[in-house]
């Protein structure tokens, strides 16, 4: 196992009188992809956002490389190679691929006031970036982004956090507006991202998609690391009964089972729905 | 950053890429952002020809339309690019009035250098954008409210100072010859100078919106205001120079229009609201951001102004042009969408 590149130590959080995070500690290790899984509201998206610079933690300290580190602000964050990627891709729908690439750092041509935007290097660039992560079919960087599909627009932010030379990548749930087809491509790419030797941060709740291409899994419930394990170290049903909140998924379908038998095939209701 | 994207062998890169410059296709004409606002332009022209007369072409008739284009095009221009941004301006309302009564009263009535009154009257549109986009920055109200609440405050403020310095709502302005010259004067007794003006702040926003790379922040800000400030764009000082921007192009054409007419009415600009906010649409901006045009700014405000003009030549009522500006509105924005969605689905290859 690699050194971290981040390492969490009992991070906590808390929204005034509620707690989020409680006492978090996780290593991320570069070329590896780390999964988070976790039910909504395990307080996934508040950890993702302390590791982007969003929150700062009350109490507990993150190392970057060795060196503990306090993010000011997700630029600084950002500018220290930690890159997020949202469920949408983060892109501008109605800008052209060679533009959104390159929004905040735009390559230009021509010297003193007359530097102007330079398209053809800018949509090069991108084309090359987005190609060399196996999305072929891109090749018009004058394309707009809104007519990509949301797997390649996926892929498109994610070969932007690469090329700009990100060393953290966190994924906030890539695969979960996508079909099956597109979700494959977006885990191909995690995969590719992987083998660069950047460190993943992959956060779903499809046990499917995590085991395809997790090698350290964390399972969050209420705010707290129910479980830390390495791949192969647990099943399928094992992980899915653990973010259910411990409960067993087959005593639950069991119990279902059982109502629909005694109640002429109708599912339980839910107490205030009758009324 | 940039010395990594230098590194990359380009070269190597562009075989696969066919140069989209060097390829002329209707096609791709039809995909950019001011094909409906040059469609409808080319629309109403002929419109205009069939229905009027030649007239409507000879000098003293396209004075009459370019003036308005030129008075409207000023305004238009920094409407649409917060409009681009996701955002909207409509105090440049009273910031008409406020800078022609400003050069006004201070330079006619006061009787001060024309310049101190026309720096007033510039430094009144810098403070109202300021405070605009100081308080859509800070509070996060939307934008038309707090517009809303300063074209109001300012239209009261003017109206209560005029008649508080002066006592009366009309001022009178005798500019000199240098000042006349460059901002009020009738090039060949039709043309207004303002026509020259506008010329050259198209040139410029072009180049500002279109090439430097300042123009993909305006567009990445009405995209994406979030993704746009983690990429690293001041968007908060972006914001607050756009309203900068409108509030001060408002005070220059009112100022413009002071020393043209050597006078200074209080309640005069209301009217540039709704007209830019059409201009700019016509001209294939979209309502919520994002895409737009300069090119089709300068098209949507030429249709405008040929519409309310136009109509002089034609046989029609007076009264007619309202519903032919509404039309005209519905129909550009239908066109507009089915070109936009024409674009998003556009793909090089055949499937």
């Amino acid at each position: 196992m690699a050194t971290p590149i981040l390492k969490l130590k009992n991070i906590c959080k808390s929204f005034g009188p509620i707690d989020v995070l409680n006492d978090i500690s996780l290593d991320i290790c570069p070329g590896e992809v780390l999964c988070l899984l976790g039910d909504n509201g395990a307080g996934k998206s508040t950890l993702i956002k302390t590791l982007s610079g969003v929150y700062r933690p009350n109490s507990g300290t993150m190392e970057m490389e060795g060196q503990p580190v306090e993010f000011t602000g997700p630029r600084d964050a950002s500018t220290r190679g930690i890159a997020t990627v949202h469920q949408f891709g983060g892109t501008f729908p109605l800008m052209s691929i060679g533009r959104s690439f390159f929004v905040g750092v735009e390559p230009t041509k021509g010297w003193g006031p007359f530097k102007i935007f330079d398209r053809q290097k800018a949509n090069a660039v991108a084309i090359k970036a987005i190609q060399d992560f196996g999305i072929t079919r891109i090749d018009d960087g004058d394309r707009l982004v809104g007519g990509l599909s949301g797997g390649e627009r996926q892929s498109l932010a994610i070969a932007r956090a690469v090329h700009f030379g990100a060393k953290v990548l966190i994924l906030d749930e890539p695969t979960a507006a996508l079909g099956v087809k597109q979700a494959t491509h977006v885990l191909r790419i995690v995969n590719e991202a992987k083998r660069r030797g950047l460190a993943v941060v992959f956060i779903t709740h499809q046990v499917m998609h995590a085991m395809a291409v997790g090698d350290h899994f964390a399972v969050l419930i209420r705010g707290a690391i129910a479980a830390d394990f390495r791949k192969g170290e647990k099943t399928r049903e094992e992980i899915t009964d653990l973010m259910a909140g411990g409960e067993t998924m087959a005593e639950l379908e069991a119990q279902i089972d059982g109502y629909i038998a005694t109640h002429d095939g109708h599912a339980p209701q839910l107490s205030g729905a009758a009324g | 950053m940039n010395s990594k994207t230098a590194s990359q062998p380009i070269a190597m890169v562009q075989t696969p890429i066919t140069s989209p410059a060097a390829s002329f296709s209707v096609g791709g004409l039809f995909r950019r952002p001011e094909a409906g606002a040059f469609l409808g332009l080319f629309g109403v022209f002929v419109f205009f020809l069939v229905f009027g007369s030649l007239e409507f072409l000879k000098p003293a008739g396209a004075a009459s339309w370019l003036n308005v284009a030129a008075n409207l095009g000023i305004v238009a221009f920094p409407i649409g690019l917060l409009m681009i941004a996701g955002e909207l301006d409509i105090s440049i309302g009273s910031m008409i009035p406020a800078g022609s009564m400003t050069v006004a009263i201070i330079s006619g009535y006061y009787g001060l250098p024309i310049w101190i009154g026309i720096a007033a009257s510039l430094g009144l549109g810098v403070f109202v954008g300021l405070v605009n986009g100081f308080l859509v920055v800070r509070t996060n109200v939307p934008s038309l409210i707090v517009t809303l609440g300063t074209l109001f405050a300012v239209a009261g403020l003017v109206l209560g100072l005029s008649v508080l310095l002066t006592g009366t709502t009309s001022v009178a302005l005798k500019a000199p010859e240098l000042a006349k010259f460059f901002f009020g004067q009738f090039v060949a007794n039709t043309f207004q100078v303002i026509i020259f003006w506008w010329l050259a702040l198209t040139a410029l926003y072009i180049y500002v919106i279109h090439y430097s790379p300042y123009g993909n922040w305006i567009f990445a800000m009405g995209g994406d205001r979030v993704s746009a400030r983690n990429a690293g764009i001041p968007t908060a000082k972006l914001t607050i120079a756009l309203f900068v921007l409108s509030s001060t192009s408002a005070a220059f054409v009112g100022m413009c229009q002071a020393i043209l007419f050597n006078s200074a009415q209080v309640s005069a600009g209301m009217s540039f609201i709704f007209n830019s906010i059409i201009s700019v649409v016509v001209g294939g901006v979209l309502l919520t951001g994002g895409f737009g045009s300069i090119v089709g700014i300068f098209f949507g405000t030429i249709t405008f102004a040929v519409v309310n003009q136009g109509i002089y030549f034609t046989s029609f009522d007076r009264n007619w042009s309202s519903l032919i500006i509404g039309v005209m509105l519905l129909l550009a924005v239908l066109m507009n969408n089915t070109f936009r969605s024409m674009a998003l689905s556009y793909s090089p290859k055949k499937k």
